[in-house]
C-alpha cells in the first residue's frame, strides 16, 4: 500500500478540488481527509458515516474554588498565562490559554486543581461512491489538531491494510507547522499542489524545505498556471533544480469552482474536458509502479 | 491602547492577506498613519511581499526554552518523563538513556519542577524569527515566521503580539488559516473580528466553523465576501439568516487576481474594489468611536 499526502504550503491552492479530482480516478483505495481544521473533502465525497469515535483531545485545567486557598501558585507557574483573577474574586483557568500541561495541578498545595481531556473531537470511518473515507470534525479553538490528523492517518492505515487497497490518499492541511509535519512523517509520496503567485511560490518554497528534511519523494502540480505564466516558469525551472517531478499544469477554468458548488469532483463534472484529461494523466503518472531514478 | 483587528478565515486562500493588506493601506492612506500590520500568518508569512518599499529595521530572533538533562546527576528515575504531557521526553534505565525532543517539548517546565535531583536545566532553542519593517514611518510591519521544522507556531504568535508597537492606533493581525490554537492565539486579544470568506460549499463550511468558533470566544465579528460573484449564493443566505453583518463585497476580476499574483495588490486598484475597502475602513472607525 502507498500512502500519498496533497499538501500546497498556501491554503486555496485547490488540493481538495484535486483531490476529489483524483478520488474519482483512483480504484481501490482509501481515502482520508486530514485537513482537521478546515475539512472539505467531505463535501464532494459525501461520505454515509459507518462509525464514529471520539478522540481525546488535550487536558484542560479546572481550579475548584470550594477548596482554592488563592495562593497564587499555579498563577505564577503557569508559562501560557493562561491562570487569571475573576474581577469578582478566586482564580480560574481560561481554557482558550491553557495547554494541557498539568503543571498547575501537579504543584497546587491543595490539590484543587484537576484536568480532563476535552471529548469535542471524533473522527469516523465512512463510505463513499470512491471508496472508504476516513476524516474527522475537530472542536473549535482546539489545542491538538497535529495529534488528531496522527489517529486519523494511524486508522486510515489501518482501514487500507484491511481492505487491502493500493493506496492511501490523504488531503492534507495548508502551512508547515505541527498540522503539515503530523501529515507527512512516514509518507511514501507527497504531491504539492501550486499556484503561480508570489505567495503561492513563497509558500510552495517553504514546504519543499519541509518535505526534503523528512526524505520524501515529491511531485508538483501547478494549479491555476495561466493566471501568471511567468511566475509559472520560473517555479518550473526550481522544481527542476529541486528534483522535483512537474506531474501537470492545471489551467484557470470556473468549473473547478462550478464542480464543487455541483458536489462532484471536475472529473463527474466535466469528463471529456481538458482539465479531466490531465488530472488522469497526472494521477496515472504519480501511480507508475517504476519509481524514476533522481 | 491600540484597537486591534484580527483578519481571519477557516478556509486557507480565501483572501485573508488581500484584505488584511489593502485595509492596511487604505487606513494608511485615507485615515491614521499611525497603523501596524502584524503578519501572524507565521508558517507562511507573506504580507511582506505586496510592500516592495518597505525596509528591515529590526530582526530578532524567537527562543523556546527547551529542558536539557545532565546524566550525570540524573538518576532515570523517570519522573519526569511521567510529568511530560506532550512526550518530549524519553528515558531507559536500563541503559541509562534520557533525551528530550525538542520538537515535541512546550516550553511548560512541568518535567523542572518533576526532577528532585537537580539534574534538568533549561537552555534557548530558536524556533522562529520576527522581523519589523518601516515604509517610512515607525514601524509599519511586523512579520513571524516560524522555523522549518518547529511545531511551535504558538510561541511566535505570542511573541508577535508582545512585540507590536503599543502606541498605534490600530492594529491589524493577518490571522493563520484554520480554527485551531494559533488562530485562538491571533484573535484573542483582538477588539474585532473579520472573517474573509469565498462563495462556495468549502467557503461556507469553513465560515461556519470560524463563526462557531468566534461565538464561543465571545469575540465581536464581521464577515467579507471576496471573490464575490463566482461559485453561488448560499453563503448570503447563511449570513442573513445567522444576521451577520456583512461588511464588504470584493467582486472577483481576473485581471486583479493576475496583479495579485505579481505582488502588486495595492498598485491599480480596481474603483469598485477600492470603494469597498474604504466602506470597510469607515465601518471600523465608527466601531472604534462607539467601542
Amino acid at each position: 500500500m502507498i500512502e500519498i499526502t496533497i499538501l500546497s504550503g498556501k491554503g486555496g491552492t485547490g488540493k481538495t478540488g484535486i483531490t476529489a479530482a483524483f478520488a474519482s480516478l483512483a480504484k481501490n483505495t482509501v481515502f482520508a481527509d486530514i485537513d482537521v481544521d478546515a475539512p472539505d473533502l467531505h463535501l464532494i465525497l459525501k461520505p454515509e458515516i459507518k462509525e464514529e469515535n471520539q478522540f481525546l483531545g488535550a487536558r484542560i485545567a479546572t481550579i475548584d474554588r470550594q477548596v482554592c486557598t488563592n495562593c497564587g501558585l499555579c498563577k505564577k507557574e503557569c508559562r501560557f498565562d493562561a491562570i487569571h483573577y475573576r474581577a469578582e474574586g478566586g482564580l480560574e483557568v481560561n481554557p482558550f490559554e491553557c495547554e494541557g500541561c498539568r503543571l498547575c495541578e501537579r504543584i497546587c498545595p491543595v490539590q484543587a486543581i484537576s484536568s480532563e481531556h476535552s471529548t469535542n473531537n471524533h473522527w469516523f470511518v465512512s463510505n463513499t461512491r470512491f471508496g472508504s473515507m476516513l476524516h474527522a470534525k475537530m472542536g473549535p479553538g482546539e489545542e491538538n489538531s497535529g495529534k488528531l490528523v496522527t489517529t486519523v492517518r494511524k486508522n486510515a492505515k489501518e482501514k487500507a491494510r484491511e481492505e487491502n487497497a493500493d493506496f492511501l490518499l490523504n488531503d492534507g492541511p495548508p502551512g508547515v507547522g505541527c498540522s503539515a509535519i503530523a501529515s507527512l512523517t512516514g509518507v511514501d509520496k507527497v504531491i504539492l499542489v501550486t499556484e503561480p503567485s508570489k505567495s503561492g511560490f513563497h509558500d510552495a518554497v517553504r514546504l519543499i524545505e519541509l518535505v526534503q528534511k523528512f526524505n520524501i519523494p515529491l511531485y508538483a502540480v501547478i494549479n491555476k498556471y495561466d493566471i501568471n505564466t511567468e511566475i509559472a516558469k520560473q517555479m518550473e525551472s526550481f522544481f527542476l533544480t529541486q528534483g522535483i517531478q512537474l506531474l501537470g499544469k492545471i489551467p484557470f477554468d470556473e468549473d473547478m469552482v462550478n464542480a464543487i458548488v455541483n458536489q462532484k469532483s471536475i472529473i463527474e463534472y466535466r469528463p471529456d474536458s481538458e482539465i479531466a484529461r490531465k488530472i488522469k494523466e497526472m494521477w496515472n503518472k504519480v501511480t507508475e509502479p517504476i519509481e524514476e531514478i533522481k | 491602547m491600540s484597537y486591534k483587528i484580527a483578519v481571519c478565515s477557516g478556509k486557507g486562500g480565501t483572501g485573508k492577506t488581500t484584505v488584511a493588506v489593502n485595509l492596511f493601506s487604505t487606513i494608511q492612506t485615507k485615515w491614521t498613519k499611525n497603523v501596524q500590520l502584524i503578519d501572524c500568518d507565521v508558517e507562511e508569512p507573506n504580507d511582506l511581499l505586496f510592500f516592495k518599499d518597505a525596509k528591515v529595521i529590526n530582526r530578532s530572533i524567537v527562543n523556546q526554552l527547551v529542558p536539557v538533562i545532565d546524566e550525570s546527576q540524573c538518576t532515570f528515575c523517570g519522573k519526569c518523563e511521567e510529568y511530560c504531557e506532550f512526550n518530549a521526553i524519553s528515558i531507559i534505565p536500563s541503559v541509562k538513556y534520557a533525551s528530550v525532543d525538542p520538537n515535541m517539548c512546550h516550553s511548560c517546565g512541568a518535567c523542572l519542577h518533576a526532577c528532585k535531583f537537580g539534574a534538568i536545566q533549561e537552555h534557548q532553542h530558536p524556533i522562529g524569527e520576527l522581523t519589523s519593517f518601516s515604509r517610512g514611518n515607525q514601524m509599519d510591519i511586523l512579520e513571524g515566521s516560524l522555523k522549518i521544522g518547529s511545531p511551535m507556531q504558538t510561541k511566535i504568535i505570542k511573541d508577535l503580539k508582545a512585540n507590536a508597537c503599543d502606541e498605534s492606533d490600530i492594529l491589524i493581525y493577518d490571522a493563520p488559516p484554520g480554527t485551531s490554537c494559533p488562530v485562538v492565539e491571533t484573535v484573542s486579544a483582538a477588539d474585532f473580528v473579520i472573517l474573509v470568506t469565498e462563495p462556495t460549499p468549502f467557503g461556507l463550511y469553513d465560515l461556519r466553523l470560524t463563526v462557531d468558533l468566534m461565538k464561543e470566544m465571545q469575540k465581536d465579528f464581521g464577515i467579507v465576501v471576496n471573490k464575490a460573484g463566482m461559485g453561488d449564493r448560499e453563503v448570503y443566505a447563511y449570513i442573513k439568516e445567522e444576521d451577520i453583518e456583512l461588511l464588504a463585497e470584493i467582486p472577483f476580476n481576473r485581471e486583479y487576481a493576475g496583479q495579485y499574483a505579481q505582488g502588486k495588490l495595492l498598485s491599480d486598484v480596481p474603483p469598485l474594489i477600492e470603494q469597498e475597502y474604504l466602506k470597510l475602513a469607515i465601518y471600523l472607525k465608527n466601531r472604534m468611536s462607539h467601542d
